[in-house]
């Protein structure tokens, strides 16, 4: 099979490619960027004129619910709304049930999703046993059968000389560490910001400093072991201003925001919409402002989805309640460009945090159109306007924030080895 | 946003919480309850504004007072009352709250009382009924109780009628408290220019001044000069552990005695919501001394909680006004 791109703009930041270029592929490779090889005869065109073509994105966080909870969304279902969102590679993380502590779960997880053949699918595995932050899980073993690095999902480990131990271990092997940073205790129970809108709804805060702590002493153990850290979901100003420090002191640290927290605060829950129900929580328009800037200047890597499908039960629930999390992987990119536009950054910006960056922190191939690269592609026109609907979304999970509102951006074809996966 | 309390004319539709209501429908609310007042005082306590009509109270939290005052209102009006304890056994048998809510919908009641113990719950019920149904919030979590807010500020009113040239102090347990926060909005909206909260630091919820009260953590500098004193109820879990350490300390620190109440004006009311702690946030010769109008609250009570739901069942005030002079033709 072979594809010719025709007259679409290249977005490839890892080749710092920004320009009109025509693509070629051929045995679900790239093979060739601007003029074809010699005898090079397409079986099929697809024409890109007025739309940007890019390397398929590269998604950090995406729940696919199995094993343990087919019945919020499927590994088929979520895969499918991965590749309607132009996402071919994405990783997962480990709080699946049972949690993904054992390389046989992970070796089925691979090989399911192989199957399907629908996106790549990179498993976190665990990094504690059932991540109860007590024992180690086998990480080399993981690692064989496909785990890409180790995350605790959304629990944390509170036990210090535990956490400095997994730090070592994982160092020993050049693991690289995923934790979404929050102190359990001061988080305990918490729903919300501690701030404003938490005290008028009467909810039970999360105090802004239960990242920064957490981030202090997760900067401070990895700079002692020398562990390469990823930081996911930042939420707080004084999150983003730790790791511009802990950058600038050499500290092996990379990190993400959600498409999420890019555009909202607590006050979106307005009246107790449980949609807003997000972990982290929303924070404070300043907190917002910071998260922003901090992608614009570097200090954040990476956006992601941080994908939660969540069934009508557990949602329609009263705000405190209903469980945490929305469903993300088909706003990744508007919400992106949605970023880029409110913050004037480049195309060319926004599309590294959702392709290069992500694949560079997650040491995989993908996020770039390299000669001779797999050829995962999303061609998107960056001016379609659409409305989000529940109807439209494939994922499983409708439970988004941004329902009935306007989205700028939409993938028309994606690519995956080479073959046409998705054409809206 | 939408409020969802009120319909597309801006008339009441629900009572989920005060924050947000305009001073007119308050002041409504107010001036309607004054009028059910002297219904209580005849031989024949009711009226037929809700004749035929159904309301239910469902209590997923349970109450003996709230709930009885509510009963005895909607009796009043000669309303059919169902009571329902849903507690938390329902809901540990695997019935969800809408589930709960949509049986009692079947049932074709007309206005839904709601207590739950989580913040927002009884705004998701609100967003779950039919157009035709009336939901008033009985407390939900931390977050609202706002006919307890209304019959507390009527109280004051009746007091000290000058709404706009008052000093009001709430103290006590402020950052778990509906009623604290029921209170503020009601005080606020209607004009009462300073309204201050006297706590320890650990029982009050962050950015309060937001809310647009000023902050002491003395009682005598939070009760100089005050024309109000509104104490809050401390549940037995929170006197000792971290958030406090011990009831005796409490009583001494922010316990309200006659010493402290001195402080204030010579004619300064003292309130409480109920259940009151004696010895714990006041002291008894306070409850029950010349001060004290903790139980004419409680009567008030009731008026106020007709007076909503009259009003949600469409009464304009001066059509209630006139029906609560008139007396039921028996029977009802």
């Amino acid at each position: 099979m072979k594809i010719h791109i025709k007259s679409g703009h290249l977005i490839d930041p890892k080749n710092n490619i920004d320009s009109k270029q025509d693509v070629f592929i051929a045995a679900g490779k790239i093979a060739g960027i601007g003029k074809a090889l010699d005898g090079f005869v397409a079986n099929q065109t697809i024409d890109a004129r007025g739309l940007i073509v890019s390397p398929g994105f590269v998604d950090l966080s995406a729940r696919l619910r199995e094993p343990g909870s087919e019945y919020k969304a499927t590994l088929k279902s979520e895969l499918q709304a991965a590749l309607a969102g132009g996402v071919t590679s994405l990783a997962c993380p480990p709080d699946t049930d049972p949690v993904l502590d054992e390389p046989g779960l992970v070796e089925m997880l691979k090989h399911r999703a192989k199957q399907l053949n629908l996106a790549h699918v990179y498993p976190l595995g665990a990094l504690t046993r059932k991540l109860e932050g007590k024992l180690l899980t086998e990480m080399c073993e993981l690692t064989q059968a496909g785990c890409v690095g180790f995350s605790q999902a959304d629990n944390a480990i509170t036990d210090t000389q535990i956490l400095w131990r997994a730090f070592e271990y994982a160092a020993t092997f050049g693991y690289t560490i995923f934790l979404r940073a929050e102190d359990y205790y001061l988080a305990q129970n918490g729903v919300a910001h501690d701030g404003e809108i938490a005290s008028r709804l009467g909810l039970k805060g999360i105090p802004a400093a239960a990242e920064g702590l957490a981030i202090a002493s997760i900067l401070r153990i990895a700079q002692e072991t020398k562990t390469k850290i990823h930081l996911c979901r930042l939420s707080t100003a004084e999150g983003v201003e730790l790791v511009r420090q802990a950058k600038k002191q050499g500290v092996q640290v990379s990190a993400d925001v959600s498409t999420q927290h890019c555009h909202l605060t607590d006050h979106d829950i307005g009246y107790f919409n449980a949609y807003a129900n997000l972990k982290p929580p929303l924070r404070s328009a300043r907190d917002k402002a910071a998260l922003c800037q901090g992608l614009k200047d570097g200090t954040i890597d990476a956006i992601c989805s941080d994908h939660t499908p969540v069934d009508d039960d557990a949602k329609l629930l009263p705000f405190t309640e209903a469980e945490a999390g929305a469903s993300a992987l088909e706003l990744l990119l508007p919400l992106t460009l949605k970023w880029a536009t409110e913050n004037k950054a480049s195309m060319f910006e926004s599309i590294a945090k959702i392709t290069s960056q992500p694949a560079s922190i997650l040491a995989i191939s993908g996020g770039d159109l390299s000669v001779n690269a797999d050829a995962d592609i999303a061609i998107f026109n960056p001016n379609t306007e659409w409305k989000v609907s529940a109807s439209q979304l494939k994922s499983q999970g409708k439970n988004t924030p941004f329902l009935g509102l306007s989205m700028i951006g939409k993938v028309q074809y994606t690519l995956l080895h080479g073959q046409v996966a998705y054409q809206s | 946003m939408h409020n969802p309390q009120l319909d597309a004319d801006g008339n009441l539709k629900h009572l989920l919480t005060i924050e947000g209501l305009p001073k007119k429908i308050l002041t409504q609310i107010l001036d309607t309850a004054e009028s059910f007042v002297g219904v209580a005082e005849r031989d024949i306590k009711k009226v037929p504004l809700l004749r035929g009509k159904t309301v239910c109270n469902i209590f997923f939290e349970n109450s003996t007072r709230t709930r009885t005052t509510f009963e005895i209102a909607a009796k009043r009006l000669s309303a059919d009352v169902i009571n329902l304890n849903v507690g938390t056994s329902s809901q540990s048998k695997g019935e969800t709250i809408l589930d709960t809510v949509d049986n009692l919908i079947a049932m074709h009641a007309d206005m839904f009382v709601v207590r739950h113990s989580q913040s927002g719950a009884v705004h998701f019920i609100a967003q779950h009924v039919p157009d035709n149904i009336s939901v008033i919030n009985a407390g939900d979590g931390r977050h609202a109780h706002p006919t307890q807010g209304l019959l507390d500020v009527f109280t004051v009113r009746r007091y000290k009628p000058d709404m706009h040239n008052l000093r009001v102090a709430l103290v006590g347990d402020v950052l778990h408290s509906r009623v604290a926060r029921s209170e503020i909005h009601a005080l606020t909206t209607l004009g009462v220019p300073e309204v201050r909260v006297i706590a320890p630091k650990t029982l009050l919820p962050v950015d309060v001044e937001k809310l647009g009260v000023h902050v002491f953590h003395d009682m005598k500098a939070g009760l100089k000069d005050v024309d109000v004193v509104m104490m809050l109820r401390l549940q037995n879990e929170r006197m000792s552990g971290a958030l406090l350490p011990s009831a005796q300390e409490y009583f001494k620190t922010f316990g309200l005695t006659q010493d402290k109440l001195d402080l204030a004006k010579p004619d300064a009311i003292v309130m409480h919501p109920g259940p009151m702690n004696r010895g714990v946030e006041i002291d008894s010769s306070v409850a029950d001394g010349h001060q004290s109008v903790i139980l004419p609250q409680v009567t008030y009570g009731i008026a106020v909680r007709m007076a909503v739901m009259a009003i949600l069942n469409g009464g304009s005030p001066s059509s209630l006004r006139a029906s609560a002079s008139e007396q039921t033709g028996g029977g009802a």
